[in-house]
């Protein structure tokens, strides 16, 4: 008679909640209860490009969030396999703490309203497969999933990505008749042909889905960063670090039809500031290196709109300062209360 | 000094697939990076690096008993240089075009660790038949990886195979594989896929074993 072994080995593990204290005040946070935040404040962006650009918002992110559900349940089942034996981390619990929504939603939100469906598709495949399913699942990744995605039909697919693809003469629907504001800018260099700060606020320009109403991402960031689900420092560095290096620019090019208000409210800045910025997983934990890494967001996003051939850089400046992260995580160690500081450790050692 | 080690059967074979000089090894990876956007520049370079590898494993098993212990690494590097630098020049002479493209890549054989670890682990140590044995394997492992990695890469990134149409027009390419970064990627995920391949054939045989030793038992 052998003794009764569990037939599945994950039943009988204790359910761990890992949280940092106080934990008298930290148990409701929970990874589904963020990415539920999140969504909430993204409705205010989905309604701005809703009421922009109509019925291509809502098809562009159904696509996304379809897609980004399926290839997380593909890859999970993939994983599960791999790793032996039934129901080990991943099948159900991946779907269903809402990432893979989360990541859906930012992608679909960060495409132009032209594109066609196999860039959402491919763009999910790869933000979910290889930005975050081949380092080992949320929480592993060391890029965000959204903005590899994001990254990788950019480059793949220039030819309806580009800044040509977002205008179409003759539409139905007047605002995509125009360029983009910093394409416009960056082509036209008349102050004419940039559209009002006025506007702009709102979000009545051409654009991607979801960066294009300032207002909008303003709400929602708000909200995320009342509810602690995103970090203030974050945003905040974004902005003062775009600021300084848009003055710069203004500086050194007086002529530029662009002054700092109009690089803090056009492209994706608000929008990559509150929602693709504060990704919990891929930015850093103390406030020290969240300042920086905001900052470096900023100084790099106004650096690639006014030095290279792209007009916009959120894309790009997010990626190369996810890569930095663990550097500054490194270098921005708090003392702990009471601890040794960590001069004092170095002599001693 | 003997020449005892593998015969030139387990050489050969070894060097296709259990120890793949790429997917086994991780070797010669600049080539496998840097010439694998499309297939035809991979097997020129495939076949560049096996005149290279099969000549320097003969040579230097030829010499084999001339070798002084502290100078051997010397005159490896300088065998392979004499057969690179030939190869180059054929490469210029008669595939003017295809030697361009390659550009620095041919005279960068020197450099593929593929070849010394071949001088250094077999040649210099077995006979003229085995090192032939061996050198004509690891080129057959050297040909399936670039080969693999070129074909994945050329028909997403272009939808061609060796220039001939292989996608049809309405499929988006992928022009993200024939850059350097699809070039990371494939060769990741193929990787990953036949070290998942062969942990899941290990794991078969394991289990496999002790059933069969309880039943003779």
């Amino acid at each position: 008679m052998t003794p009764a072994t569990p037939s599945s080995p994950d039943l009988e593990a204790p359910r761990l909640h890992v949280a940092p204290g106080p934990h008298l005040v930290s148990g409701g946070r929970s990874t589904r209860g963020m990415m539920v935040d999140v969504l909430v404040g993204l409705a205010p962006v989905l309604a701005a490009a809703v009421l922009v650009f109509r019925e291509w918002a809502l098809l562009q992110l159904a696509l996304c969030l379809v897609s980004c559900a399926l290839f997380e349940t593909l890859f999970a089942r993939l994983r599960g396999r791999g790793l032996r034996g039934r129901g080990l981390r991943g099948r159900e619990a991946s779907l269903t703490d809402g990432s893979a929504l989360v990541t859906g939603a930012i992608l679909g939100l960060s495409l132009p309203w032209s594109a066609p469906w196999y860039v959402a598709v491919v763009a999910s495949a790869v933000a979910i497969g290889i930005g975050k399913a081949a380092y080992g699942g949320l929480g592993q990744n060391v890029f965000n999933p959204a903005m590899v995605g994001r990254a990788f039909v950019m480059v793949s697919f220039a030819s309806v990505m580009g800044a040509a693809s977002y205008v179409r003469p003759g539409a139905d629907l007047s605002i995509v008749t125009q360029a983009t504001p910093l394409t416009a800018a960056k082509e036209a260099a008349g102050a004419a042909d940039i559209p009002g700060l006025w506007p702009m606020f709102l979000g009545v320009t051409n654009g991607s889905l979801g960066e294009t109403s300032a207002l909008a991402c303003l709400l929602g960031g708000v909200w995320l960063c009342w509810r602690r689900s995103a970090a203030w420092r974050i945003p905040a560095g974004v902005f003062a670090g775009a600021a300084a290096a848009a003055a710069v620019a203004v500086l050194a090019n007086p002529a530029s039809p662009l002054g700092v208000p109009h690089h803090l409210l056009a492209g994706s800045l608000a929008f990559g500031a509150f929602f693709i910025a504060t990704d919990p997983v891929t930015s850093p934990l103390s406030h020290r290196g969240q300042w920086l890494f905001g900052l470096g967001i900023g100084v790099l996003v106004i650096t690639i709109r006014m030095l290279s051939n792209y007009p916009e850089g959120v894309v790009f400046a997010v990626l190369l300062m996810n890569a930095a992260v663990p550097l500054i995580d490194r270098a921005t160690i708090p003392e702990p209360l009471g601890g040794i500081p960590s001069a004092d450790r170095e002599a001693a050692s | 000094m003997n020449d005892s080690g593998p015969t030139a059967a387990e050489r050969f074979v070894r060097g296709i697939l259990p120890e793949n000089p790429v997917y086994r090894q991780l070797l010669g990876m600049c080539p496998t990076l840097a010439v694998t956007a499309a297939v035809k520049p991979a097997l020129t370079m495939v076949a560049a690096t096996a005149f290279v590898l099969i000549c320097a494993n003969v040579l230097v098993s030829l010499i084999r008993r001339l070798l002084v212990p502290h100078l051997r690494i010397l005159v490896f590097t300088l065998t392979i240089a004499t057969f690179v630098t030939i190869a180059d020049r054929v490469l210029a002479a008669y595939l003017y075009e295809m030697s361009k493209a390659l550009g620095p890549y041919v005279p960068l054989i020197i450099v593929n660790c593929m070849i010394i670890s071949r001088c250094e682990v077999c040649a210099s140590k077995q006979t003229v038949g085995v090192a032939l044995a061996d050198a004509v394997g690891v080129s057959l492992g050297f040909l399936v990886a670039l080969a693999s990695v070129a074909t994945v890469r050329e028909i997403l990134g272009m939808g061609t195979w060796m220039g001939l149409p292989v996608l049809p027009e309405g499929v988006p390419r992928l022009v993200l594989f024939v850059m350097p970064p699809g070039a990371f990627l494939t060769l990741g995920l193929l990787l990953g896929a036949i070290n998942a391949w062969s942990a899941r054939r290990a794991r078969r045989r394991a289990s496999a074993t002790p059933r069969t030793v309880k039943e003779a038992a």
